[in-house]
């Protein structure tokens, strides 16, 4: 090994590599499961979806309920909310992604009104209340666009829940939830 | 950690254990006889204050863990019991909590002490850098210290802190739920983070013990920066660095101690005796003092992936200061343009610490901005220019000239002429 330019690979020169190779993936081998312990485990994987009566809530009021030990807001959006959160052009809009998985391409589907609030019920608009900057949770009804704002960092969210301004990248997440009847919701 | 011991036992037994572990030997050359410049001023004793209250950390830590419950259901209460029933549980855990803040303290007063007087230029460069990993270690142990009360603080700390890894771009979300062990900071996340505050302390001791070899192969710096040339340049460590330090840590105890009993928290946060609500921010999110400038960093950056980078930057910089600095003298003493700027570099950091702790908003955010560049202006820009066009002022022939006078240039050992005039020309 000490002149490789001189001598041939020898089968000892294989042996070596082959051992050092195994070694390797040994190691790693036996790293995994020191590693993948930390993820969430079958327990916190199990969580139960949380079923929500949102009759009680008149128009303008919200509430927050807690899923996956996270906080959601439901909110019951008067006719002024839902009519500055549509007169916004998506040019203005910092993240076009609608981020909402109930409806057909969740992700990549433009982020109008219509796509952020619930399908066919426009008053209603179910959001994670999670600040997508470093996840605080916004202040419902505040901020320049009348929507959230996060005092962590300063992000301002409109009545749609999108960011507008601020160090947030992305709109409030929307959670998967269905209407099982007119007024309870299921999310998760 | 290194030299020729001078330890020499005559007692039978200790002779007969030397031959077989010659750790006796080790303290004594790396304590007793270890030779430290003369001039060396209180700023050198903050590594001895460093390391008791490293110690006062493991001691304290200890005891609490014995009464402490890792859960979200009961840590808030366990440490409510420690303050209300455990016997001296409050002494204890005061102690802990602005020990904490002591430990910071002192850590920035040494790195400070080491920019000032270039101590980490060649060949202190791997010294420093190892000071910086302990720097990191701290701060992540902090950090999880923090979060163990469970309070709204810990909680709306822990939360912000980890999301920061969410802005890796692509992995990210995986990065935080494998972090977290769930899908939000709960349980599993406390009880990790228990686990870890324990460990890192006795990690931090391992590399203060290579900090330590390092610097006793180097020698220490000195307030003048001229490397020892003699035997004239040094006294023993015992008794004078002994003595010093230990002077110096009985007067860092006083400063503690009026912390601890006569204004506990007054370097916390009163949100913090709130228990955990993972439904509701405090309005005004801090973390503790000693991460403020950085925090400041991480918001001036109207990003968010911008902002994460821009805040590891501005600790990573670090790294690379020993080849950022270019210029050959090591002392700001003898640096008149450097000596103004280091000034300059530390009202910035405070003042960086205050928009830290400012809300986000109007001129706050601006400030903050304008304070971030010149922080990294000036690592990346001021110390390499710096070096090329300042003229320092001459140095010294040697230590023992600077401190007794150009009669006395070493002249005991070795001819002042030969020795002296390197140093003169840089
Ligand atoms: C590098 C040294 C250490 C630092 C900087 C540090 C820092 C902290 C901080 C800031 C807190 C929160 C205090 C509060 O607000 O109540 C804390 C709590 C705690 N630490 Fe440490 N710690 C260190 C070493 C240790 C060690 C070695 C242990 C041993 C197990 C330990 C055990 C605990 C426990 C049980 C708590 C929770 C009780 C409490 O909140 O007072 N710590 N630590
Ligand atoms: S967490 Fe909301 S702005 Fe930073």
């Amino acid at each position: 090994m000490a002149t490789p330019s001189l001598v041939e690979p020898t089968r000892r020169d294989f042996l070596y590599l082959a051992t050092g190779a195994v070694a390797v993936v040994g190691a790693g081998a036996v790293a995994w499961p020191f590693i993948n312990q930390m993820n969430p485990d079958a327990s916190t994987l199990a969580l139960a979806s949380t079923e929500v009566d949102i009759a009680p809530i008149a128009e303008g009021q919200s509430i927050t309920v807690k899923w996956r030990g996270r906080p959601v807001f439901v909110r019951h959006r008067t006719a002024k909310e839902i009519e500055e959160g549509k007169a916004v052009p998506l040019s203005d809009l910092v993240d076009r992604a609608a981020r909402n998985p109930n409806i057909d391409g969740g992700d990549t589907a433009d982020a109008t009104d219509q796509n952020r609030a619930a399908a066919g019920k426009e008053q209603w608009l179910i959001m994670i209340g999670t600040c997508t900057h470093l996840g605080c949770v916004p202040l419902g009804q505040a901020g320049d666009y009348d929507g959230w704002f996060c005092p962590c960092h300063g992000s301002h969210y409109d009545t749609a829940g999108r960011i507008r301004k601020g160090p947030a990248p992305e709109n409030l997440h929307i959670p998967p939830y269905a209407f099982t009847n007119d007024t309870t919701i299921r999310i998760g | 950690m290194s030299g020729h011991s001078t330890y020499n036992p005559q007692n039978p037994v200790l002779k007969w254990f030397e031959a077989r572990l010659p750790i006796v030997g080790l303290i004594h050359s790396s304590f007793v006889a270890y030779p430290t410049p003369r001039n060396l001023n209180y700023w050198w004793t903050f590594g001895a204050i460093l390391s008791v209250m490293l110690g006062v950390q493991i001691i304290t830590g200890v005891v609490l863990a014995m009464h402490y419950t890792p859960h979200v259901d009961l840590a808030f209460n366990s440490v409510e019991h420690i303050m209300r029933d455990v016997n001296y549980g409050w002494l204890l855990r005061y102690m802990h909590a602005n020990g904490a803040s002591m430990f910071f303290i002192a850590v920035y007063i040494h790195m400070f002490r080491g920019l000032y007087y270039g101590s980490y230029k060649a060949p202190r460069e791997v010294l420093w850098m190892l000071g910086v990993v302990i720097f990191l270690l701290m701060m992540a142990t902090g950090f999880m210290g923090y979060v163990l009360p469970w309070g709204q603080m810990s909680l709306w700390g822990a939360i912000v802190i980890t999301n920061l890894f969410s802005a890796i771009p692509i992995v990210g979300e995986y990065v935080t739920t494998w972090l977290w062990g769930g899908f939000s900071v709960d349980n599993p996340t406390l009880n990790r983070f228990f686990s870890l505050h324990y460990l890192l302390p006795f990690m931090i001791a391992g590399v203060v013990g290579l900090h330590i070899w390092a610097l006793h192969v180097t020698g220490q710096n000195n307030p003048t920066g001229v490397e020892v040339k003699s035997t004239s340049d040094t006294v023993a460590f015992t008794p004078y660095a002994t003595l010093k330090d230990g002077f110096a840590v009985v007067c860092f105890f006083i400063f503690f101690a009026w912390f601890i009993f006569y204004t506990p928290n007054y370097l916390g946060h009163a949100d913090n005796y709130i228990r955990a609500n993972p439904l509701q921010t405090p309005a005004h999110i801090v973390p503790e003092w000693y991460f403020l400038p950085f925090y400041a960093i991480l918001r001036a950056i109207p990003s968010k992936l911008g902002g994460v980078v821009a805040m590891f930057s501005a600790i990573i910089v670090l790294f690379f200061l020993p080849w950022l600095d270019t210029a050959k003298v090591r002392s700001a003493k003898y640096r008149p343009l450097y000596r103004y700027f280091f000034w300059i570099f530390v009202v910035v950091c405070i003042l960086l610490g205050y928009i830290g702790a400012s809300p986000p908003e109007g001129l706050y955010i601006t400030v903050g901005r304008l304070l971030t560049a010149y922080y990294f202006l000036h690592f990346l820009v001021i110390l390499p220019v710096l070096g090329l066009v300042e003229k320092p002022l001459p140095l010294p022939a040697s230590i023992t000239e600077a401190v007794l006078g150009p009669n006395h240039g070493g002249v005991s050992v070795v001819p002042s002429s030969s020795a002296a005039a390197p140093e003169r020309r840089a």
